[in-house]
């Protein structure tokens, strides 16, 4: 749906408007070529060539004054790392979870909302209004209600006779704890991709299937989940790159710790950064990079295959 | 090897190359160079500081008192947060020519990191100079010899705090060897008392049972710091370099962590042993002054002993020789001159003294210009008793710029029991190494 959009959008500009003077039927847009020129300056300026340079540096020793060459020394380095094995398998852990448990409850949460229920305006705001918060904010508050003893979490849970875990002391929990975190705060901006997605499923198929005598959950399976397929990519790949690269929520609370037992790979890659081995972080940003392109490639093409039919 | 001079530009790479937003660089750097012009022939200058509630009480009194003599010169404030987050503010503001006039900062191995040679300005010709504490001046100086900082503060101890009532009531005897402490340990916790206060929630707060141990490890190792920078000695395969993180993991596996220390921080830990919840904790001694803050009616209940190491003949205390008061290359002219005279001023007895009302002194000044007070905490009279007898130790991040950044995380990981202590100390001895080729340090390729 996304994709095919602007398609459409184009195709229709072009048999709409009236052809101009003669000169401008050369040209192969309706604008000037010069209005490209600022925002080709800012994106080269602030993106293509500080990507460039990471990549030559990453091949440096660097302290802000002086690089010097030192071939793949630093890939050597951060994939010697010890933090990096656990870094990679909880980035893979972290994006997997909170990616898949996003779409799941976004669905769910989004059937909920399109039915007729009472305060459905309400509701919606209700789940939506966490990704507002800012992230920092709200990590703070959660290592306060996730602290072991004076935390509310735990203090509920005493009152009913459970002992709660040290949810972001205990290695073992930490990463999920946060993950669980990152879900609550990101499911909202799922639901409202999937509401628009089910609003945007014409009635007809839900007639006909009437008709047929299908059964609640066979309009769920087989109208509602094949027609919003474009949604559930766009909420795949969002939350799936976000969680890949996420970094803010986790450092906030536990700053990858205890140990090293929440660390991922972009948490190591500003730790080294803090440290000064700015030539290594570099590698690490590239290492990420490289990373968040193999998997978001051919899965961004596996989703989307098939759309255009 | 390529050099680059256009700052700004590597700057904006390093900021946008990394694709992340918290870089924190630079916070409050609009306008340091451009106000402050407002009174007629008035120097203004920036003085840059950790946000530590004490530090700042300390800048402020001396700010207070050096402007009241040198009424021409007119100092605001900045602060920045503590630990790694403040390195990297330090090493980003250096580097991008942003650094205040003035700034606070460690000696020893992280001022080495800052490349003092390139970035700082000299201070040989400081007034006092000749006569500063000969460990503080060794600790402060680039490779090329040149004396970099002037002194913030007192030099202070790394050891363990204890509860003074406690041990009354136990009738325990001060620990000089390893085993009379855990002998102790067993039976602080026969009496229902945590013998060990930890507090991973500050990270940097666990890594003292290693770092402090250094008197220990140098008695039993004389060239170890030298072994060491050379890339030839290594914590895991060096018995008394290894004993340190043994220690966390023994401690642990007894039991005698505090309820809590998984989560508390350094002022739990503070209010623990000042208020007998637990018996020990392993600081630097200048933490102390924060005792006033969150114990005041048990500031005198805290004491202070070394690490108690192998053998009591050998007992003795691990020092930092202060902190220093740096200014940037950056600072020139009349800036670079009121810059001076405030490094100066605090080498002074009113500059002491300001900085005592701010601080309380856990240690000996580093200046023969200043005494202390006639009235000191009992952490810092313990401390001065290891001074007077002349049993003191450097920290090896003193006697080497070599010090790895990952070392609270991988003392935390022993002291959760996730590694093991000959792992733990394998670990760090391959952190280091990144250091080591940071510098360009021989040996370690």
């Amino acid at each position: 749906m996304t994709h095919t959009a602007p398609l459409t959008n184009q195709a229709g500009t072009a048999r709409t408007r009236p052809p101009r003077a003669g000169r401008s039927r050369r040209r192969t847009g309706p604008y000037p070529l010069y209005f490209l020129l600022v925002p080709a300056v800012i994106y080269g300026v602030f993106f293509a060539l500080p990507t460039l340079l990471s990549f030559y540096y990453s091949f440096t020793r660097w302290d802000l004054f002086t690089a010097t060459w030192i071939g793949v020394d630093n890939y050597r380095a951060f994939f010697g790392e010890q933090a990096l094995v656990t870094g990679l398998r909880n980035t893979l852990v972290f994006g997997v979870l909170t990616s898949g448990a996003k779409v799941v409850l976004g669905f769910l949460l989004a059937l909920m909302l399109t039915s007729k229920i009472i305060a459905r305006g309400y509701l919606r705001s209700v789940i939506f209004f966490p990704v507002l918060v800012s992230t920092i904010g709200v990590g703070l508050t959660f290592t306060i209600l996730m602290n072991p003893e004076r935390g509310l979490i735990n203090q509920a849970l005493g009152t009913i006779g459970v002992a709660g875990p040290g949810w972001l002391t205990d290695p073992a929990l930490a990463l999920i704890s946060v993950a669980l975190v990152d879900i609550w705060k990101g499911v909202g901006l799922a639901t409202v991709i999937f509401i628009a997605g089910l609003v945007s499923i014409p009635t007809e198929y839900y007639e006909a299937a009437a008709l047929d005598g299908a059964s609640k959950f066979q309009i769920v399976r087989n109208v509602m989940l094949p027609l919003c397929r474009p949604a559930t990519a766009s909420v795949i790949t969002l939350s799936l790159i976000g969680g890949l690269r996420s970094f803010d929520l986790i450092w906030a609370m536990t700053k990858g710790g205890p140990g090293f037992a929440s660390d991922v790979i972009a948490s190591v890659i500003y730790k080294q950064y803090q440290a000064g081995f700015y030539g290594l972080s570099t590698a690490g940003s590239v290492v990420l990079f490289l990373l968040v392109t193999i998997i978001m490639v051919p899965l961004t093409w596996w989703l989307n295959r098939g759309e255009d039919n | 090897m390529t050099n680059f001079t256009r700052r700004p530009l590597i700057a904006a790479v390093a900021a946008t190359a990394l694709t992340l937003p918290a870089s924190g660089c630079a916070a409050g750097s609009l306008g340091t160079s451009e106000d402050g012009q407002g009174g007629a022939g008035k120097v203004s200058i920036h003085f840059l500081v950790d946000s530590g509630e004490n530090t700042t009480a300390s800048a402020k009194a001396m700010v207070a008192a050096f402007t009241a003599v040198n009424p021409d010169v007119s100092i605001t404030i900045e602060s920045r947060p503590g630990g790694s987050d403040g390195d990297n503010i330090v090493k980003t503001r250096l580097a991008t020519g942003d650094m205040p006039e003035v700034f606070h900062y460690n000696n020893g191995s992280l001022l080495q990191a800052l490349k003092p040679e390139q970035t700082l300005t000299p201070l040989d010709d400081l007034p006092g100079a000749a006569q500063f504490d000969r460990d503080f001046v060794r600790s402060t100086q680039g490779r090329d010899g040149k004396l970099y900082g002037g002194p913030w503060g007192t030099a202070y101890g790394g050891g363990i705090f204890y509860n003074v009532p406690l041990y009354s009531k136990l009738a325990l005897q001060i620990p000089k060897t390893w085993d009379e402490f855990m002998a102790n340990n067993e039976k602080i916790k026969a009496s229902g008392v945590a013998p060990l206060a930890q507090t991973y929630g500050e990270s940097w707060t666990a890594q003292l049972p290693v770092l402090a141990d250094y008197h220990n490890l140098k008695t039993a190792v004389p060239d170890f710091g030298e072994q060491y920078t050379a890339g030839r000695a290594k914590f895991a395969t060096t018995p008394a370099a290894l004993a340190g993180f043994q220690h966390i993991q023994e401690l642990r596996d007894k039991g005698y962590f505090m309820k809590g220390f998984a989560s508390a921080k350094l002022n739990d830990g503070l209010k623990a042993v000042a208020t007998g919840i637990a018996a020990h904790y392993p600081q630097i001694g200048e933490t102390a002054s924060g005792l006033k803050d969150v114990a005041p009616d048990h500031v005198d209940d805290v004491g202070f002993f070394a690490l108690p190491g192998p053998d009591a003949a050998t007992n003795g205390l691990t020092v930092w020789p202060g902190n220093g008061m740096y200014i940037p290359k950056t600072a020139e002219g009349d800036k670079l001159e009121a810059a001076k005279r405030f490094v100066a001023f605090s080498a002074t007895q009113p500059g002491c003294d300001a900085y005592s009302q701010g601080s309380p002194p856990q240690g000996p000044f580093l200046t023969p210009e200043c005494q202390l007070p006639a009235k000191v905490s009992q952490v810092a009279k313990d401390t001065q008793a290891y001074f007077r007898a002349g049993t003191t130790t450097p920290a090896l991040e003193f006697e080497s710029p070599v010090k790895g950044p990952a070392l609270e995380q991988i003392c935390i990981q022993v002291g959760t029991g996730q590694v093991d202590a000959t792992k733990g100390a394998e670990l760090y001895d391959q952190d280091v190494k990144k250091q080591a080729n940071q510098l360009g340090l021989p040996g370690w390729q």
